[in-house]
């Protein structure tokens, strides 16, 4: 389903500050995969899910999707692939605009936007009740401006515009880290509910090591731009956070930096 | 100071405003749904005039005249759209750069003259300073631009509705969630120029003929009189309603409040050479206002 072979990039190539953040990158996921993916600072994982994206072309190496060359393809002709929810929850959704403009945005990704109208009134019943799922109350909010929505709420929502037309991956970029750890519960379990009803193809970086483990069918671990780890299945569920610590400094050679990872056990 | 001058002086002032209020509709695309700071329009100002007049002088009738004014300022606009995304040059720098440019291109429509005077009287005009007092109704110049005013609003209202406006509207609100949702950023950006420049020109289109000429200056400062109208509307207007033909309704009305305050201090004795100064402060001081009552209220300055 997809497809990284040797990606490579490196930011401000020839200056001070150059920083190579993907460093032989190689990855290959079947469809309906649901792969976490952990790592300490600068270990390439964000960089990777924006490579996917298209934020930036990569330096060499190639990016299939479902058996398509997307390396050269620019952003938003790649958006028709993919879902994704972002780390920041002012960036996923359009603060000025309804909730039910965003849901219709996202519903025509992929498609020509042409002089139709921008939202019909089948839609709103059909996004009235998908919003029901989300267990928030914003299918009596059609109406409301994203931007007077919480944190939560809007992560809930890009989350339902990031899989309102199935994409082939569903890329989620440690997207309940802004949140307080209640909402971030409940919004993983919406995230997981609505990955299998669909059996999305999900890569999903976290800095919950409980939740990498106990979320997905697979996890890797990335280190200094390329995987250092990758388990799967039975070994994956057996699988404890000192376990996963010492695969790193066996792997790496030094102890886990991340400024955030949550190590609960 | 008699007050009758004031007074006889304030229709005029009206459909001043309103023509240029139409124009404000037009700054308000790039400046507020976009995020956008255009200064292409203060070129597409002069631009549509210049078009029109000569075109009339060369006997078209006013209303196609004014369609290809408006087709000019699409022109325009996409000049400086293809200037910003295609090659990266920041908003404001392309605008000024098509603006430059467009100086030697308005001079060359109006046959290298700065100035190009239309007859009321031997040609038909649309709309005229000679039609405010003592014409038919159907005649009356205020009329007549507030119908073209209500048509461009319900054109917009429903443009904005559909699937390509809602795109331009999300480009403006949050790129990167725009370009997530398959958006191309860079043509709704360019769609979104272009539609603002049209109207700029059809509006100028519109001011030539109620002066009665093109001239190779009408355009300076037109950003700034189109921002004037934006934000008086704002901070007038904005508690009245939030619906979007409201809201362009607002910024036309915003444009007319600025010609009567101009007409004010006219009134009070200011010297006609002055206007520029008193344009630029009225301005200034209604973009700060926001900031002002928001100091006022003691919320945190995050400039």
């Amino acid at each position: 389903m997809l497809e990284l072979k040797d990606v490579r990039k490196t930011f401000n190539p020839g200056t001070v500050n150059e920083k190579t953040a993907l460093n032989g990158m190689n990855l290959k996921l079947e469809a309906g995969d649901f792969v976490t993916v952990i790592g300490g600072n600068g270990a390439g994982k964000s960089t990777t899910l924006n490579a996917i994206a298209g934020t930036w072309f990569v330096d060499e190496g190639t990016i299939t999707i479902d058996g398509k060359d997307v390396t050269k393809l620019p952003e938003y002709k790649r958006a028709v692939y993919l879902g994704r929810v972002f780390q920041d929850p002012m960036t996923g959704t359009a603060a000025s605009m309804q909730i039910e403009e965003n849901l219709a945005l996202a519903a025509r990704r992929g498609q020509h936007r042409g002089l139709r109208a921008g939202i019909t009134s089948a839609e709103r019943d059909e996004y009235r009740e998908k919003l029901k799922i989300l267990d928030l109350g914003l299918e009596d909010r059609l109406t409301a401006k994203v931007g007077l929505l919480s944190g939560g709420q809007r992560q809930a929502l890009t989350l339902l515009m990031a899989t309102l037309k199935e994409p082939k991956i569903l890329l989620l970029d440690e997207h309940t880290a802004a949140l307080d750890p209640k909402t971030a519960a409940k919004v993983l379990e919406a995230t997981e509910r609505i990955i299998e009803k669909d059996r999305l193809t999900t890569l999903m970086i976290t800095h919950n090591m409980k939740d990498a483990i106990a979320y997905g069918n697979r996890l890797i671990m990335m280190h200094e731009g390329h995987i250092i780890y990758d388990v799967r299945g039975e070994e994956k569920k057996s699988l404890h956070v000192k376990d996963l610590l010492q695969k790193f400094e066996e792997a790496s050679g030094s102890e886990f930096a991340n400024d955030r990872v949550m190590l609960n056990k | 100071m008699n007050i009758m001058n004031l007074i006889s002086a304030l229709p005029g002032a009206a459909a001043q405003g309103l023509i240029w209020g139409i124009m404000a509709i037009g700054v308000y695309i790039t400046f507020k749904l976009l995020d956008l700071a255009d200064l292409t329009v203060d070129g597409t100002m002069c631009t549509g005039g210049a078009v029109c007049i000569m075109l009339m002088l060369n006997g078209w009738s006013a209303g196609p005249a004014l369609l290809v004014a408006f087709a000019a300022g699409l022109l325009a606009g996409l000049v400086t759209g293809v200037l910003h995304t295609t090659f990266g040059i920041p908003a404001i720098l392309a605008g000024i750069l098509t603006q430059l440019g467009l100086y030697s291109i308005n001079l060359r429509i109006m046959d290298n003259k700065a100035n190009q005077a239309i007859n009321v009287d031997k040609y038909d005009l649309l709309i005229s300073l000679r039609y405010i007092k003592n014409v038919p109704v159907y005649k009356n110049t205020i009329l007549i631009v507030a119908v073209i005013l209500l048509i461009l609003i319900a054109l917009l209202y429903w443009f904005f509705g559909t699937e390509i406006g809602a795109a331009i509207r999300a480009t403006g609100a949050n790129l990167h969630m725009s370009r997530a949702q398959g958006i191309n950023t860079d043509v709704t950006k360019i769609l979104g120029l272009m539609l603002s420049n049209g109207i700029v020109a059809f509006a100028s289109g519109l001011y030539a003929q109620y002066q009665g000429f093109a001239d190779i200056n009408a355009g300076r400062g037109a950003i700034v009189i189109g921002l004037a109208a934006v934000i008086i509307a704002e901070v007038l207007f904005g508690k009245l309603g939030k619906n979007f033909a409201l809201k362009l309704g607002f910024v036309a009305l915003g444009g007319v409040v600025y010609y009567l305050v101009l007409q004010l201090v006219l009134w009070l004795g200011l010297n006609a050479n002055d206007l520029k100064l008193v344009s630029a402060t009225i301005v200034a001081f209604f973009l700060a206002l926001p900031r002002i009552k928001d100091r006022k209220k003691g919320v945190a300055d995050n400039a």
